[in-house]
């Protein structure tokens, strides 16, 4: 007796109940977005691997390779939609927001000169955005510094080759029924009472096995 | 001098409860009141002093694309999402939908095969634009007027009708298509009537918000802008094909040769009665 095993991806679900981010995004928001949109993008995701080259990839493979330089192979936005939703709701808690852990907030201010020019650059790149995309924190491995950036649509920090630490949906499916047209206060209240700082720690941590944000540690021998 | 108001917003053609129940009031006061007006407060506020002060909205919209061959200017995407929204919402009337006129029928059987071959290539490409942005039905007139136009479709067979999608703000008329037909896909479009459905607000714009009569009357005048800017080319082209084939006739003697070409060129523009 033989069967083929077979894995495809599953939608996750988000660290909380999905009321839990009420009142700066309701509960029927998060159900379309996460129940409708994000699964759509799993559902075609999987119909692809089917009959594509890239099974048994991991997603972050998959995006970096089917991203292909800059020309997106078929898989590439479906992919890095499922990757980017998953990122999303995961920079996210109730009651977030605040002030950043002491390493994360030392870096921002290395980098951005204080929290508050961080917050403005995140909410400037945020409303110069046209069209659906993406509004990130990012590691820079090459410069070694943290850096704000927007993408369009689909388009992935990690296909770039930066390490990201925050995402904020700019598809409008994200904040139209919340905010219609006012996208400075959707992102306004991300930054101020939604990201999750510990979230970022942890994500920071990780990023430092690949990028040696002090002075090189050299032991004496 | 952002107080000045180069560009006027045009008024909606109709009250803003006109479309429900297929499009709601809300939506329209949202979709035109806010977000278009937007685009025209934006747009006012960075041309005074400009090179593109004073130019009619078409004008600007072309002269800021920039030939395709970098990133458009900024004033591109705000003009032409004023001239997209403005054309979105005179490709709808209420009570419309239902069945092509019969003259553009017999066009939308030419390049489609039928009306539900329209209909399929057109909520095709609605359901596989991906982020913002539009779906159209062009006349595909013959030439690109802007160098790195990047047609989504070769340039040869024109003269016939095409349905296109374009990124956020792009306008068809920046690939030399003469459009006819405009649905807005960004999801403030829909959002608030439809959620996620796209493809329900896609067939219920086709079915019953359509002017087809408005569809008729822009693809005649696209054709006839068509035919008057390609006369003098398509004379020299016919010329030089004729005396081709003259060559070639005197060197494979006695070869026959049938029919003129430039009858058949304007044959076929006759034969659909425009």
């Amino acid at each position: 007796r033989y069967s083929k095993v077979v894995a495809y991806y599953a939608l996750t679900t988000p660290p909380y109940k999905l009321d839990a981010l009420e009142p700066y995004i309701s509960k029927r928001t998060v159900e379309l977005h996460w129940g409708k949109h994000q699964q759509d993008y799993v559902d075609s995701l999987n119909k692809q691997l089917a009959t594509s080259m890239f099974y048994g990839y991991t997603l972050e493979e998959l995006i970096k390779e089917a991203y292909n330089n800059g020309n997106p192979l078929p898989e590439y936005n479906n992919a890095a939609q499922v990757w980017n939703h998953h990122f999303f709701w995961e920079s996210m808690q109730p009651e977030g927001g605040g002030s950043p852990g002491r390493g994360v907030l030392q870096q921002i201010e290395k980098d951005f000169g204080s929290f508050t020019n961080f917050r403005e650059e995140f909410i400037r790149a945020a409303l110069s955005l046209l069209g659906s995309g993406w509004v990130w924190l990012v590691l820079k491995r090459k410069e070694r510094k943290f850096s704000v950036v927007h993408t369009q649509n689909a388009i992935s920090p990690l296909a770039l080759g930066d390490i990201p630490l925050i995402n904020l949906d700019l598809w409008e499916h994200a904040y139209y029924l919340d905010y219609k047209d006012d996208r400075r206060m959707y992102v306004t209240n991300f930054i101020d009472h939604l990201v999750s700082w510990d979230t970022v720690t942890l994500r920071m941590m990780r990023a430092e096995a690949f990028v040696n944000l002090g002075e090189p540690n050299i032991p004496v021998a | 001098d952002a107080s000045v108001s180069w560009i006027e917003q045009q008024p909606l053609p109709y009250p803003s409860d006109a479309l429900e129940p297929y499009i709601s009031k809300e939506t329209v006061e949202q979709h035109w009141g806010v977000h278009q007006n937007i685009h025209v407060e934006r747009l006012n506020g960075m041309i005074g002093g400009s090179e593109w002060e004073g130019m009619s909205l078409g004008q600007m919209m072309l002269s800021s694309f920039n030939e395709g061959r970098e990133a458009p200017h900024p004033p591109f995407f705000h003009a032409a999402q004023i001239w997209n929204h403005d054309f979105y919402w005179r490709s709808m009337q209420p009570g419309g939908g239902g069945k092509p006129p019969e003259r553009l029928l017999k066009f939308i059987n030419r390049d489609f095969g039928s009306y539900d071959g329209m209909i399929r290539q057109f909520m095709d490409a609605a359901s596989t634009q991906f982020g913002s942005g539009w779906v159209w039905l062009c006349y595909k007139t013959s030439k690109l007027p802007h160098v790195k136009s990047r047609s989504p479709i070769p340039s040869d067979n024109y003269g016939r009708l095409v349905i296109s999608k374009s990124p956020n703000a792009i306008n068809p008329l920046v690939w030399g298509h003469s459009p006819l037909l405009a649905i807005d896909l960004w999801e403030h479009a829909y959002y608030l009537d439809y959620e996620d459905r796209r493809s329900d607000y896609v067939s219920t714009f086709l079915e019953k918000l359509v002017s087809w009569e408005t569809v008729e009357s822009r693809l005649k005048k696209a054709v006839q802008r068509a035919v008057e800017r390609d006369e003098y080319v398509s004379t020299k082209h016919i010329r030089k094909q004729l005396l081709a084939r003259a060559k070639s006739r005197i060197r494979a003697m006695p070869q026959q040769v049938n029919g003129d070409a430039r009858e058949q060129t304007s044959g076929q523009e006759k034969s659909l009665g425009v």
